[in-house]
């Protein structure tokens, strides 16, 4: 099963602002490995190879952390979303 | 709201959360729970399995009324090789039904209950309230500024329970950030099968259910565990890795749980089920060294958001459940004598030390550095211990002797039997 048919699963609650972001890009742009992109599980991180940026699609964020604890500069911003917003289990 | 003050804020409506406020609550404090999500339970997570013990010593015979799933009467150990497994377990009626030692359950419902209960203690819940930062006065804490519209909430005390991710207790400075080799990333899946169908695949009367313990060489290497637990009408399948094996390997969760799933061993138990969702999370893993500073001034911490996970058992929820009454009751010695200082809220620390959390932790304090430095494990035994299993029980003429020969042989060749024999001693130090 694909990875975005899983996730297509998931209940969100999309705020229209990411609560998660790169702190400074050019930390990003010397970064060889960029961990966050394979250690998210729910591909959130992508490569813009032409602009040579990190960018991030929160709207598909589970909020488990991974990528706050893999970046080893610690150049994520990672808060929580505001309330209410973001994903919400029915199982759990 | 600005100008009320409550005895307690509690932040994060999870178990050790919860707890400590019914525990409170019962005490006749005024309390504040305060949860990000849009009801108790929607954002958390857990493999599955929650303890009767210690919450039945604050809510007796909780589970005749909680939303729990089966009543797990058999716990199995598998170690995974590529081509099947070798495993042990306990069964026991003893585990069911009169009095459970355990169940698997979703957090999503059994959390939102345990919140009505707190909120029937009379706890006040506030949902959607994301706390931001705490609130701060001369060194001590004095309450929360949250997301809400006029949002700042004066207490006493802070229960500081936001989980794993303790955005509060690393800007209090209690820890520096958490390292990846001190938390699993871990993933999950429901996926949903028929009542009888799990009670043919797991030999279970209606009710009742298995557990499973994953080790083994699905997780290529990394330190990493596995687990499958019945649930009523579905499986929970999932694995956690090591933070930092996931860089150093560069592997993907999703794609391990998905490898997994097509594990011959695990296949037909999933057979013919269907999805319904797929759930992330971190699992503490670092054990007793890990474990931050618990109490301060104006606050204490509970549950993940203080560590307290023993991986071996694969217990949390229990340590959650313990931690928060511990923390509770020492907030109720605290107002009564109107001592919210580090020093009146110590009592806490004390408590946890005396209690079966840190003698677990402790007894256990070598097993994250050594399982982190001996790759051994995930990477040469599994399919050692599978390959000599199968050696040994495959008849195809050859003597016994020679079997055992044969054994040794892969044993030198794979690890050397000193190497083997060294695993063996200082497995036995590490878990004493």
């Amino acid at each position: 099963m694909k990875l975005e048919d899983k996730l297509f699963l998931v209940t969100f609650n999309p705020d229209h602002q990411s609560h998660l972001s790169v702190k400074d890009q050019s930390v990003c742009a010397q970064c060889r490995e960029k961990p966050c992109i394979n250690g998210c599980p729910a591909d959130c991180w992508e490569h813009e190879k032409e602009k040579n940026e990190v960018l991030v699609s929160f709207e598909g964020c589970l909020e488990c952390g991974t990528c706050r604890i893999i970046c080893p500069y610690g150049n994520i911003d990672w808060k929580y979303p505001r309330g209410g917003f973001g994903v919400k289990y029915k199982f759990g | 709201m600005a100008d009320e003050k409550f005895d307690a804020i509690v932040v994060g409506a999870g178990p050790a959360g919860l707890t400590a406020a019914i525990a409170m609550a019962q005490a006749g404090l005024e309390v504040a729970v305060l949860e990000r999500g849009a009801f108790a339970g929607s954002k958390n997570v857990m493999g599955g399995i929650f303890y009767r013990h210690p919450l039945d010593q604050l809510l007796p015979e909780f589970w005749k009324h909680a939303p729990v799933e089966r009543a797990i009467v058999e716990q199995r150990y598998w170690l995974l090789g590529p081509n099947g497994h070798m495993g042990g377990g306990v069964r026991s009626q003893s585990f069911a039904p009169e009095t459970p030692n355990c169940w698997s359950v979703f957090r999503a419902k059994f959390d939102r209950w345990l919140s009505e209960q707190a909120e029937q203690a009379g706890a006040m819940l506030l949902t959607e309230a994301t706390v931001e930062s705490l609130l701060q006065e001369k060194g001590k804490v004095v309450g929360v500024h949250t997301s809400l519209d006029d949002g700042d909430l004066h207490a006493d005390v802070v229960v500081i329970a936001d989980g794993v991710n303790s955005l509060l207790l690393r800007d209090l400075g209690v820890h520096s950030e958490i390292k990846p080799n001190q938390v699993a990333s871990s993933v999950k899946e429901i996926i949903s099968l028929p009542a009888e169908k799990i009670a043919d695949r797991f030999n279970v009367e209606p009710g009742q259910g298995v557990s499973i313990e994953l080790f083994g060489s699905f997780t290529q290497g990394a330190v990493g565990l596995g687990f499958l637990y019945s649930n009523q009408e579905s499986i929970s399948l999932g694995l956690g890795i090591l933070v930092s094996d996931l860089a150093r390997l560069k592997l993907k969760t999703s794609d391990i749980l998905e490898a997994l799933k097509e594990h011959p061993s695990i296949r037909p138990l999933i057979a013919g089920g269907k999805t319904e969702e797929y759930l992330a999370h971190l699992i503490p893993e670092g054990g007793y060294h890990a474990v931050p500073r618990v109490s301060g001034e104006g606050w204490v911490a509970v549950g993940d958001a203080a560590m307290l996970v023993d991986n071996l058992h694969r217990e949390g929820s229990n340590l959650a459940v313990q931690s928060g009454i511990l923390a509770g009751q020492t907030i109720v010695r605290a107002k009564e004598k109107g001592d919210f200082s580090a020093a009146g809220l110590a009592g806490y620390q004390q408590a946890l030390k005396s209690s079966f959390i840190m003698k677990d932790l402790k007894k256990y304090r070598g097993l994250p550095h050594w399982l982190e430095s001996s790759p051994q494990f995930f990477n040469i035994y599994p399919e050692l211990m599978n390959d000599a299993g199968t050696e040994f029980l495959t008849v195809d003429g050859v003597g016994k002797r020679e079997k055992q020969n044969r054994i040794l042989k892969m044993v030198s060749r794979r690890r050397g039997l000193w190497g083997a024999a060294l695993d063996a001693l200082k497995g036995g130090l590490t878990l004493k």
